[in-house]
């Protein structure tokens, strides 16, 4: 029997070529597909993204690949959000004042940055702390530092949503998920090796937690 | 704690690896893909590609060579030299470069900054400055030029006046190289870094002059700098990257160091 198919959600939201190659990398064959049926069929789905929260709801409801998302979720299989993925997974986003996806219960709220020497956007390596295990942070060891790039950061409703907190201005959390759907607001592609781990765990994860 | 972080330039010229010194004259030095996975694997935070061919023909090298380092190398990778315009920018995008480094074009038509801003996101935009002192004056009133052409050519512009320029045109980081720093190992220009750094909202990468451990720590405190590039220290084996950043960290700098 094949392996069930990954594919990373293209909405033209960002370039997913560094996401395909990482999970090459981590031995993860992963297709960029934009076609919400395509999407209905995989067994593994990617959904990442960088940019602003108003064009990408646009360019997913478009083509009803915002349906497409929300019933993959439904049906169990694995899939992981990053960055603007995770981020407009919530209710709605203080970004261009966005009401979104809705897949988790909370709002994404903007980095006030009140202090001066802070810089914008929270660009660069940062430490995540996990809060609570999950199958897909398995292989993260304490003091182990992400790549982040990002001016809003997620504030779920829920604390049992949180599995890792990342600190900058405030503590945010800087993984989330519930069931077969688990995101982060850092880049694993772009975490060296121990982004890799991550990847790596995701690629072997059933979806239960 | 966001860390600080160490970058690591390699100049390519034809597809080869080349370190200059003051901007004059330059040697090959290796493969630039095998340079950037051995630094990848030794923890550094960062790669910049400077793409210093002199001919347009070459230009298709430099997007085989970040595509190759792209498929091995899992951390920022940044691409400068050239780049004109969002075209430019977009090709270098598709062959796997995280980042685009502006510098000279955008210092000749400004709006290149704007466009590439919006064609890839304004955080992928790093605004390059190749500056030197000079006297205060009117016209420089910060006592600090801007100087393009690899450093031969004066532009009369305001290096402090540039970099803010730059952040409101939608650069997310900027480059601070000293062109009378570079090549000569003696330390970064602090008082320029940190002049600049104090004065903008966005991420301030230190360059030029980086020949002791020291100085990095210097920059990345005094000189108020978000990260420090460095290039021969490391090409020619004296440092390596992970040997500055444990040394860094032992001085109290804020560094990743698990890799």
């Amino acid at each position: 029997m094949s392996k069930p198919r990954t594919l990373i959600i293209d909405y033209d939201a960002g370039n997913l070529r560094s996401v395909q190659r990482a999970c090459a990398e981590v031995g993860l064959e992963a297709a960029i597909s934009a076609d919400p049926d395509a999407v209905r069929r995989a067994g593994r789905v990617i959904f990442p993204g960088v940019g602003a929260a108003g064009s990408a709801m646009r360019s997913l409801t478009r083509n009803g690949m915002d349906q497409a998302l929300k019933e993959v979720i439904a049906d169990g299989i694995p899939v992981l959000g990053i960055c603007l993925g995770l981020q407009i997974s919530f209710d709605r986003s203080e970004e261009d004042d966005q009401e979104t996806l809705g897949l988790l219960p909370g709002t994404v709220r903007r980095f006030r940055f009140d202090h001066p020497e802070l810089k914008i956007p929270h660009m660069g390596w940062n430490e995540v702390r996990v809060v609570k295990p999950h199958p897909v942070l398995a292989g993260i060891e304490a003091g182990d530092e992400f790549y982040f790039v990002h001016g809003y950061y997620p504030d779920p409703e829920d604390e049992a949503l949180i599995y890792a907190r990342t600190e900058y201005e405030t503590e945010f959390a800087s993984a989330v998920g519930r069931d077969n759907y688990f995101a982060t607001q850092f880049h694993p592609e772009k975490s060296g090796r121990v982004g890799l781990r991550l990847l790596a765990a995701f690629a072997g994860w059933d979806g239960r937690c | 704690m966001l860390s600080k972080r160490l970058i690591a330039c390699l100049d390519v010229r034809d597809g080869k690896l080349a370190k200059s010194v003051k901007f004059v004259d330059t040697r090959d030095i290796g493969d630039p893909v095998e340079k950037a996975r051995e630094y990848y694997l030794d923890g550094l935070d960062e790669l910049v590609f400077y793409d210093i061919t002199a001919s347009s023909d070459a230009r298709n090298i430099m997007l085989d060579v970040v595509e190759a380092v792209a498929e091995q190398v899992f951390i920022p990778l940044s691409v400068g030299g050239g780049i004109r315009s969002v075209a430019d920018a977009t090709d270098l995008r598709l062959a796997g470069a995280e980042k685009i480094n502006v510098n000279s074009a955008a210092v000749k038509r400004p709006e290149l900054i704007s466009e590439c801003a919006e064609a890839v996101g304004a955080q992928n935009i790093v605004l390059s400055m190749d500056i030197r002192a000079v006297p205060e004056s009117a016209q420089c009133p910060s006592g600090y030029e801007i100087v393009i052409n690899g450093g031969r050519t004066p532009m009369g512009l305001d290096a402090l006046a540039w970099a803010q320029k730059g952040e409101a045109l939608g650069a997310g980081e900027l480059v601070v190289n000293s062109i009378d720093a570079d090549g000569t190992r003696a330390g970064y220009e602090l008082r320029l870094t940190r002049m600049i750094a104090e004065s903008v909202r966005i991420p301030v990468i230190a360059s030029g002059g980086a020949g002791l451990p020291e100085h990095l720590e210097a920059v990345l405190t005094e000189g108020k700098a978000d990260a420090a590039l460095v290039a021969s220290m490391v090409h020619y084996g004296d440092y390596t990257c992970s040997g500055l950043k444990t040394y860094l960290h032992e001085q109290g700098v804020k560094m990743r160091m698990s890799w």
